[in-house]
């Protein structure tokens, strides 16, 4: 067995008050990967970032080569070689590919910049990654998987011995995860040590030689991959037997609710047409990029559109988000960071923004406010240290709750949930199922976007597929099925009857 | 990550820090010139420094949205300008009486009102930068007040001055008019500010634009009405200040868009926008008119300084406002 590169010895680290991590062991050999899961809040960020140098440990060593380090900062990790990989990525949007790959240790030819070099070292190395991207396209005009692409090659740029990659598919198709994955293989056989951090099990189990579990800050077990399923990996996560992920389905009433007519966003989506029935969960699959969330922002009026969308049999106007809203039509962004949350507020301010008109007519009854946030606190279960804290502090899945809580404070009929579970921990996830299904017994409806192919099949009572801005087809009932669902998102079925 | 808590520290220096610049300054004053706190003195500096609050006020809900305004100075010498022709237009018609002045006051609101809703109009619905349009406009209003006074002086007539004098230089209970209507307008603008759903909405637009247009929050009408409010608040702040001079020319209300903006920002509203507070607003406002009377009342340091030490302790707000922010990153 090889000496790990990277490790750290019974770290803690305190934020404040607050202990998140419990004298963990960790460590990365050359030549593998080692995944580290857990729920949101598990600890799991921290201990990447202790790792790659962002953060120092309260207590206990990290060791580089088997030595005692202290990184002062990312960049001293950096120069050692441990390179990490944000969720958020770190590229300035408004440079070049190329730009972004050599920022702040640009090549140069005496005072000048070495502009050739660089193209050519940034071809070479987006090349390695299968990626087609110019070096000189503007990282704003990049698809986000291929900003992703963008990150790697910076960071084998770098030359790095120890990848730290955090999450790298939540944003990616399946596709795309493929050709991430064999590049991940491929790093590991030229002898890189690779920390990678996922909520998708069955990657996890493809991709991993070895998986630490984190449970509430401490280490769980460290365990070689093989054998290891993916039921067991989500058990040892969430600390008790997962038994039904999906709750029950429920039986939609006749009568619709949403008749949507031949909708079209202009670049996106055409002639879109379907049905919402009282109390349905109805899902949206499809590949990114098919048009799913640009038809929805098109419904409740966030795009411009035409077409007809009608709420309870009255037609809505286009272009009004509060006209969709005093009709009881809203959207829940799959953007909780950018359009769902102002992070830098309080907890109350995000809770009652869209339905503040419900708290006094000209002065807001904050006693209101108070009373709907402890309301929203037990209904969705959101796990806040502090009623004062800021929405930027929540974890991701508390962050999804309160979007979730904010959203039905204004009592929709029709809600509209965009991938309701981006970057969500097992656990979380299977409560936001009981909330939708809790939603559609009580007679809403639901609409459900999502690219894990496994929800939308578990939560949907009938399912509308979309294929490149166009309804592909419908499956209901036993025609649910992957393989039903795959083939009309890649157009299959379409091109079989038009031939 | 888990949810981090902060225990918050009990002395709060941005939040407390205006309050105190302000304390420091008027216990300087005070013992400086015993004439500072002369009930004469007082009345000055807050009659005086009423143009600059009452703009301010409304300076601090654009600011707070993201925006900027730079027109105001223009805009207010502009309104003068309209207000005194319109009202000596009149005066042949009507007589030397108070609806003359009434109509003038309507002259000056309406005006304001348009102005500040052009520049709503142009930044939210046509999608200019508000500093490019508001530069415009600040170049636009200061020429055309220039050409209406040909160069020179627009007075009020001498039948009307008498009359409208009271405004500025009377008073009741023996303050002033300018402070009391400065003083509504805070008030009502704090309670507008933290109460009611506009200046929530306002506060979200700043810190995020898209999550209040997926809010549903109408974010140009919004916009707009920050811009319309300014407005109106500046034609307000020129009906108090007409009386007071009795004329307008080219060089009226010059500089006044940067004492409010570095009043707005001493008093603690974020200049990126999402944060914004009138009371300090307001105490930032008194910090500048105080450092200009004591300098002028003490002759340590020349008042040509004045500019200076107001430069430096804007600066000063900023290094501040950086510390809340590294504070709440913890």
């Amino acid at each position: 067995m090889t000496e790990p590169v990277l490790a750290i010895r019974k770290v803690s680290r305190l934020f404040g008050p607050v202990q998140v991590l419990f004298d963990v062991d960790f460590d990365l050999r050359p030549g593998e990967v080692h995944a580290l899961i857990g729920e949101n809040g598990a600890g799991k960020s921290t201990t990447m970032k202790i790792l790659a140098g962002y953060l120092a440990p309260s207590a206990g060593e990290v060791l580089l080569d088997g030595q005692p380090v202290h990184f002062p900062s990312s960049r001293e990790a950096e120069a050692a070689g441990i390179v990490m990989i944000h969720q958020e990525f770190n590229l300035a949007t408004p440079l070049t590919v190329e730009e972004n790959i050599f920022l702040g240790r640009e090549l140069k030819r005496g005072p000048f910049l070495d502009r050739r070099a660089m193209q050519a070292e940034s071809r070479r190395l987006l090349e390695r990654l299968h990626c087609a991207v110019d070096p000189g396209a503007r990282v704003s005009s990049l698809s986000v998987p291929n900003r992703q692409m963008v990150e790697i090659a910076k960071a084998l740029g770098l030359k790095a011995r120890v990848l730290i990659m955090d999450e790298p598919t939540a944003v990616l198709t399946h596709r795309e995860t493929d050709t991430l994955l064999e590049q991940v293989d491929r790093l590991r056989r030229a002898g890189t040590a690779i920390l990678y951090t996922s909520h998708k099990l069955d990657e996890v189990a493809r991709i991993a030689d070895r998986v630490t579990v984190l449970r509430d800050g401490r280490r769980v077990m460290t365990v070689p991959a093989k054998g290891l399923t993916e039921d067991r990996m989500a058990e040892a996560m969430v600390g008790r037997e997962l038994s039904d992920l999906f709750p029950p389905k429920g039986t939609p009433a006749a009568e619709p609710v949403l008749e949507v007519t031949n909708l079209t966003v202009p670049g996106f989506v055409r002639d879109a047409s379907f049905t919402l029935r009282r109390g349905e969960v109805l899902g949206f699959a499809g590949l990114v990029g098919s048009g799913r969330t640009e038809l929805m922002e098109g419904i409740v009026g966030l795009r411009p559109a035409t077409g007809e969308v009608r709420m309870a049999g009255r037609a809505l106007p286009h272009g009004s988000v509060a006209a969709a809203r005093a009709a009881g039509l809203v959207y829940l962004t799959e953007d909780r960071k950018e359009k769902g949350l102002l992070l830098g507020k309080s907890l109350t301010e995000n809770l009652t923004l869209l339905a503040l008109d419900r708290f006094g007519r000209v002065l807001i009854d904050k006693a209101a406010e108070e009373r709907a946030l402890t309301q929203a606190i037990s209904d969705f279960d959101i796990r806040a240290g502090d009623r004062g804290i800021i929405a930027g502090s929540l974890s991701g899945g508390n962050q999804q709750k309160l979007l979730l809580a904010k959203t039905m404070l204004a009592e929709p009929q029709v809600v509209i949930i965009d991938e309701p579970t981006r970057g969500i921990d097992v656990g979380t996830k299977q409560q936001i199922y009981g909330f939708i299904a809790r939603l559609a017994a009580e007679g809403r409806s639901v609409i459900v976007v999502s690219s894990e192919l496994p929800e939308v099949i578990g939560v949907a009572n009938r399912i509308v597929v979309m294929s490149a801005g166009r309804i592909a087809g419908e499956v209901e009932g036993p025609a649910i099925t992957e393989e039903n669902i795959v083939r009309l998102a890649m157009g299959l079925n379409h091109r079989k009857a038009s031939a | 990550m888990s949810a981090v808590t902060v225990p918050r520290p009990r002395f709060q220096l941005y939040v407390l820090g205006p309050l105190l610049a302000l304390f420091v300054l008027i216990a300087l004053g005070a013992w400086l010139n015993p004439n500072f706190l002369s009930y004469g003195n007082i009345t000055n500096v807050l009659a005086r420094s009423a143009f600059i609050g009452i703009i301010a006020v409304g300076m601090t809900f654009v600011i707070t949205s993201g925006g900027i305004d730079l027109s105001v100075g223009s805009m207010a010498a502009f309104i003068a300008g309209l207000m005194i022709l319109s009202m000596n237009a009149l005066l042949p018609h009507m007589g030397a009486g108070v609806p003359v002045i009434l109509m003038g006051v309507l002259v000056a609101a309406c005006a304001g009102l348009l102005a500040g809703w052009l520049n709503g109009f142009l930044i939210a619905k046509v999608g200019i930068e508000p500093f490019i349009v508001t530069l415009g406009t600040m170049g636009i209003y200061r020429s055309l007040v220039t050409w209406l006074a040909d160069g020179g002086t627009l007075s009020l007539d001498f039948g009307l001055r008498g009359l409208y004098r009271p405004v500025y230089y009377g008073g009741i209970f023996g303050i002033a008019w300018p402070i009391i209507v400065f003083a509504i307008v805070a008030i009502l603008g704090e309670i507008v500010m933290r109460q009611t759903a506009f200046g929530r909405h306002v506060a979200a637009i700043g810190a995020n634009e898209q999550v209040a247009r997926y809010s549903a929050v109408k974010v140009p009408r919004v916009r707009i009405a920050t811009y319309a409010l300014l407005g109106l608040l500046v034609g307000l702040a020129t009906i108090m200040y007409v009386p007071r001079l009795g004329s307008a020319s080219g060089s009226t209300g010059v500089l006044w868009e940067l004492e409010a903006i570095a009043a707005v920002i001493i008093g603690g509203t974020v200049l990126k926008g999402g944060y914004g507070r009138v009371w300090g607003t307001v105490v930032g406002v008194l910090i500048l008119s105080l450092i200009d009377n004591i300098l002028n009342l003490a002759s340590i340091v020349s008042p040509y300084l004045n500019g200076t030490i107001q430069g430096v302790i804007v600066i000063l707000a900023v290094v501040l406002q950086r510390e809340k922010k590294a504070a709440d990153a913890r």
